[in-house]
C-alpha cells in the first residue's frame, strides 16, 4: 500500500495507513508472538489453550497496562491500538486470555465504583486474572465463560447489576473444539455487586462491544494467515502435472475468501477507529465486525484446509489449528446471525429515534 | 487512520443530494422504468450545466478538477438514487482513451461535444461469440484506401440508439495470434449499414444487438496503431471507473429497514422485533459497510497515485455478489409478498427486493464477470499461477 499522506477529500479524508506509533506497536507485538507463540507452542498449550510463558511475556510488555486509561493507572491505548495487537494475537493463535483480561480491566475502570477500583489494581498488575462473562447467569450458572478455566475472577451482568465473583471450586473446565480455556461457573452466593442501574448496564454493554471488536481483530489475523497458508500450499502441490493453484476451482475459492478477509480487516479497523471519532456508530460496527469476521475467517480457514486435500484434516498440519479456532472464538458470543441481529437492533433504534 | 471521505467530499455529497432531489424527478424514474433506457438527455445536460458530467476531469475540459474521494462521494449518491448515468460512464471511459491516445483531430472533433453533453459514446467490445475473452473479437475491418470497411456484430451495445459513436474493437489481421490482430475505431453510428436491434434484459434494461454491414469509417477515426488495438483496450479497461459499487444495496437496505421499522405481522408485532428479520438486515448492513470500505480503499489507492487493480476487482466482485445474495434473501424475508413486482402498487417498499433480485444478474456480469475478477485477484493479488 502507498505510504503517502494527503488530504484529497479535505480534512478527515480516508487514510488507511498505520501511523508510525501504530506500526511500532504492530511490529513489537508481532515479534513477541513470533517468538513466544509458534505453532509448536500453540500445540503444546493444548487442550487447555493457556501458555503461561506467553501470558507472562505479554504482561511484562504492558498488555494489561496499555488497555486502561491514564487516570486509572494505565497507558491509555485506544481501542484501535488494542485491535491491532489483537490482529497479531489471532495471527499467531495466542494461547493467552489477552482480550478478556483487557476488556475486564477497561470495564472496571469505566464502572469506577470503589468496589470496581479495588479489583482494578490487581487486574492491571496481573496479580489477579479477571475475565468477563458474555452472557448473564441462567439457573445459577455462567455458561461458557471465556478464559474461565484460568481466571481468578469473573465480572458479569445480571439484570442491571454488574457483579464480581472470585472463581475457586465453582468452575468446571470445558473441553472444546477451539482449545479455549473456557469454563462453566456456578455463581457463588457471595458475589459482590460492583455497580447497578442504567449506567452499569451500559458500561457492561460497551465491554461486550469491545470484546466483539477485539475478537474480530483476532479473526482478521487468523483469516489472513489462513489465506497465506493456503496460497503457499496450492502453489507447491501438484496434481495432473500442474500446481493445483492454477485450477479455477481452487483459485476462485481463495480469491473469494481473501476478498472477505480484506473486507473484515477494513470493517474491524473501522469499528475500532470509530470508538474515538464516531462513538455513536461503535456498537453497530462492533457487532457487524464480529459477525462478518467470523464468517470470513471461517471460510478462509475452511477453504485453505480443504485445498490441502486429506492432509488438511491431519492433526499434523497447522491449518486445522486455525479452522477450529475460527469457529470457536466468536462462537463464545453466539452464531454470526446473533451478532448481525444485535447490529440491526442498533440500526433500527437509530431509525426510530430519527422518526 | 481515517475512514471518512473528508469534509470537501461531504460538502460535495450534500450538493449532489440537493441536485438529485430536484433533477431526478418521478417522471425521469418512471421513464427509465418503462423504457429500460438508463440515459436521459435532459438529465444528462443538467449535469453538464453544473460541470458535473465529469467532475474529476480538469476544468479546461469542462470538469471541476475534483479529487478521487470527492468523485466517490458524488458517485455513491448518484448510485444510491438510481440516476440514469450509464451513458455518462461509457462516454467518459472512451473520452479518456481519446484524451490519452487519440490524435489532435480526434480530440477536437469528439471531446468538446462529449464533455459538452451533445453526444454520447457507447462500447463495442462484446460480440455474440465473445464476452470475457475480449480479444477473441471477430468483427472485421478491412482497409480500402483512406477508409476501412467494417462487417460484423456487437452485443450489449447499450444506448447505441442514442449514440453518435461506438468504440469498436475489430479484427484487422486474422492470421496472427488473437491479441496482435486487433484495431480500434471510433465509428459514427448514424450511417447506412448500421442496424440496431433492441434487446431486453430480465433486469428491465434495454440494450442492443448491433449489426454492421459494409460500414465505412475514415482512417482518421482509428485510435492507436493498426493491429495495436489490444494496447488501446488495455488502457480503456484501466480507465474504467474503479469507484463506487453497491449504491443499489444501500438503497435496498434502507427500504427493508423502513419496512421492519413500520410494518407489523398478523399478530401486531413489529417486524423489526423478529430475530430472523434482524439477522438478515444485519448481514446486509455488514456487506454494505464492507462494499463501501472496499470502494473507498480503491479510491484511496488511486488518490495516492496507485492503480487500484486488485483493489478495484475486490470492490466490484464483493459488491455485486452481495446484492445477488441480498435480492434473494430479502425476497425470502418478505414471504409471498416478496414476489410482487417492482412498481406494482401492492409491492412492499416499491418492490425493491424483487428489483434487486433481477438487477443483480447484470451487476455480476458487466464491467468484467465475477469469474474475471476472481482471476485477477488470484493471479495479481495472491500470486497464484495463471488460471486453467
Amino acid at each position: 500500500m502507498p505510504r503517502v499522506r494527503a488530504q484529497w477529500g479535505g480534512a478527515h479524508a480516508v487514510d488507511l495507513n498505520l501511523s508510525d506509533e501504530e506500526q511500532q506497536l504492530v511490529d513489537a507485538f508481532g515479534a513477541l508472538y513470533a517468538k513466544e507463540s509458534s505453532t509448536e507452542r500453540v500445540r503444546a498449550a493444548e487442550p487447555l489453550g493457556h501458555d503461561a510463558e506467553l501470558w507472562a511475556r505479554l504482561k511484562e510488555n504492558g498488555a494489561l497496562e496499555m488497555a486502561v486509561d491514564e487516570a486509572h493507572g494505565g497507558w491509555g491505548a485506544s481501542l484501535l491500538d488494542l485491535t491491532l495487537v489483537a490482529e497479531q494475537h489471532g495471527r499467531y493463535l495466542g494461547s493467552a486470555p489477552l482480550i478478556e483480561a483487557q476488556v475486564a480491566a477497561r470495564l472496571l475502570a469505566r464502572l469506577d465504583t470503589a468496589a470496581a477500583r479495588s479489583l482494578l489494581e490487581p487486574a492491571i498488575s496481573g496479580a489477579r486474572l479477571v475475565t468477563v462473562a458474555l452472557h448473564p447467569p441462567a439457573r445459577g450458572v455462567l455458561s461458557f465463560v471465556p478464559a474461565g478455566a484460568v481466571a481468578d475472577d469473573v465480572v458479569f451482568l445480571d439484570g442491571d447489576k454488574v457483579f464480581h465473583a472470585a472463581i475457586s471450586d465453582t468452575r468446571s473446565v470445558i473441553k472444546n473444539i477451539g482449545s479455549l480455556p473456557a469454563a462453566d461457573i456456578n455463581v457463588p452466593a457471595d458475589a459482590v455487586e460492583l455497580a447497578s442501574g442504567d449506567g452499569a448496564a451500559r458500561a457492561f454493554d460497551q465491554a461486550l462491544d469491545e470484546w466483539m471488536t477485539l475478537v474480530a481483530g483476532a479473526l482478521v489475523g487468523m483469516g489472513s494467515r489462513s489465506i497465506e497458508i493456503g496460497v503457499e500450499y496450492v502453489k507447491d502441490r501438484k496434481a495432473f502435472g500442474v500446481p493445483i493453484g492454477s485450477f479455477q476451482a481452487v483459485s476462485h475459492g481463495l480469491a473469494d475468501a481473501a476478498t472477505a478477509v480484506e473486507g473484515s480487516l477494513l470493517l474491524t479497523r473501522e469499528a475500532a477507529w470509530s470508538a474515538a471519532v464516531q462513538p455513536e456508530r461503535t456498537p453497530e460496527l462492533a457487532a457487524l465486525a464480529l459477525g462478518f469476521s467470523a464468517e470470513a475467517a471461517g471460510e478462509a480457514s475452511y477453504r485453505s484446509l480443504h485445498y490441502h486435500g486429506g492432509y488438511g484434516f491431519m492433526v499434523e498440519y497447522d491449518i486445522q489449528l486455525y479452522w477450529r479456532r475460527a469457529k470457536a472464538w466468536p462462537g463464545q458470543f453466539g452464531e454470526p446471525d446473533a451478532a448481525f441481529a444485535r447490529a440491526a437492533a442498533h440500526r433500527l433504534a437509530a431509525i426510530a429515534k430519527e422518526a | 487512520m481515517d475512514f471518512r471521505l473528508g469534509e470537501n467530499s461531504d460538502a460535495f455529497r450534500a450538493e449532489a443530494r440537493a441536485f438529485l432531489d430536484e433533477a431526478l424527478t418521478p417522471e425521469v424514474l418512471e421513464l427509465m422504468e418503462t423504457t429500460g433506457v438508463h440515459h436521459d438527455w435532459d438529465f444528462h445536460r443538467k449535469l453538464v450545466e453544473r460541470g458535473w458530467l465529469a467532475p474529476g476531469w480538469p476544468k479546461e475540459f469542462g470538469g471541476q478538477g475534483r479529487e478521487p474521494l470527492e468523485v466517490l462521494a458524488f458517485t455513491e449518491e448518484f448510485q444510491r438514487a438510481g440516476a440514469p448515468t450509464y451513458a455518462v460512464g461509457t462516454t467518459l471511459m472512451i473520452a479518456n482513451v481519446i484524451l490519452r491516445l487519440g490524435t489532435e483531430e480526434q480530440k477536437k472533433l469528439v471531446l468538446p461535444r462529449a464533455l459538452g453533453g451533445e453526444i454520447i459514446i457507447v462500447l463495442g467490445f462484446t460480440e455474440p461469440e465473445s464476452g470475457s475473452d475480449v480479444a477473441a473479437a471477430q468483427c472485421r475491418a478491412v482497409r480500402d484506401g483512406d477508409e476501412w470497411v467494417i462487417n460484423g456484430q456487437k452485443m450489449f451495445t447499450t444506448n447505441a440508439q442514442e449514440a453518435d459513436y461506438a468504440f469498436m474493437l475489430t479484427r484487422t489481421n486474422p492470421d496472427v495470434p488473437k491479441h496482435q490482430g486487433l484495431t480500434t475505431f471510433l465509428l459514427p453510428l448514424k450511417q447506412p449499414g448500421v442496424e440496431i436491434r433492441a434487446v431486453h434484459t430480465v433486469s428491465g434494461e434495454r440494450t442492443n444487438l448491433t449489426f454492421y454491414t459494409d460500414v465505412r469509417v475514415d482512417d482518421g477515426m482509428r485510435i492507436g496503431e493498426v493491429d495495436g488495438g489490444w494496447d488501446v483496450m488495455t488502457a480503456a479497461l484501466t480507465f474504467e471507473r474503479s469507484g463506487a459499487h453497491g449504491g443499489e444495496s444501500v438503497r435496498l437496505l434502507s427500504e427493508m429497514e423502513h419496512w421492519a421499522a413500520t410494518a407489523t405481522d398478523d399478530d401486531g408485532r413489529p417486524r423489526g422485533d423478529d430475530p430472523v428479520v434482524r439477522a438478515r438486515l444485519g448481514r446486509a448492513a455488514a456487506e454494505n459497510e464492507v462494499s463501501t470500505l472496499l470502494a473507498r480503499r480503491s479510491a484511496w489507492v488511486q488518490a495516492t497515485g496507485g492503480l487500484p487493480g486488485v483493489e478495484g476487482s475486490m470492490a466490484k466482485l464483493f459488491a455485486s455478489e452481495a446484492i445477488t445474495r441480498q435480492g434473494a434473501d430479502f425476497m425470502d424475508m418478505l414471504g409471498p409478498d416478496g414476489l410482487r413486482s417492482h412498481g406494482d402498487p401492492t409491492a412492499i417498499e416499491g418492490g425493491g427486493a424483487e428489483f434487486a433480485f433481477r438487477f443483480a444478474l447484470g451487476a455480476t456480469t458487466y464491467g468484467g464477470t465475477s469469474e474475471v475478477q476472481r482471476n485477477i485477484i488470484a493471479q495479481r493479488g495472491l500470486g497464484l499461477p495463471r488460471a486453467r
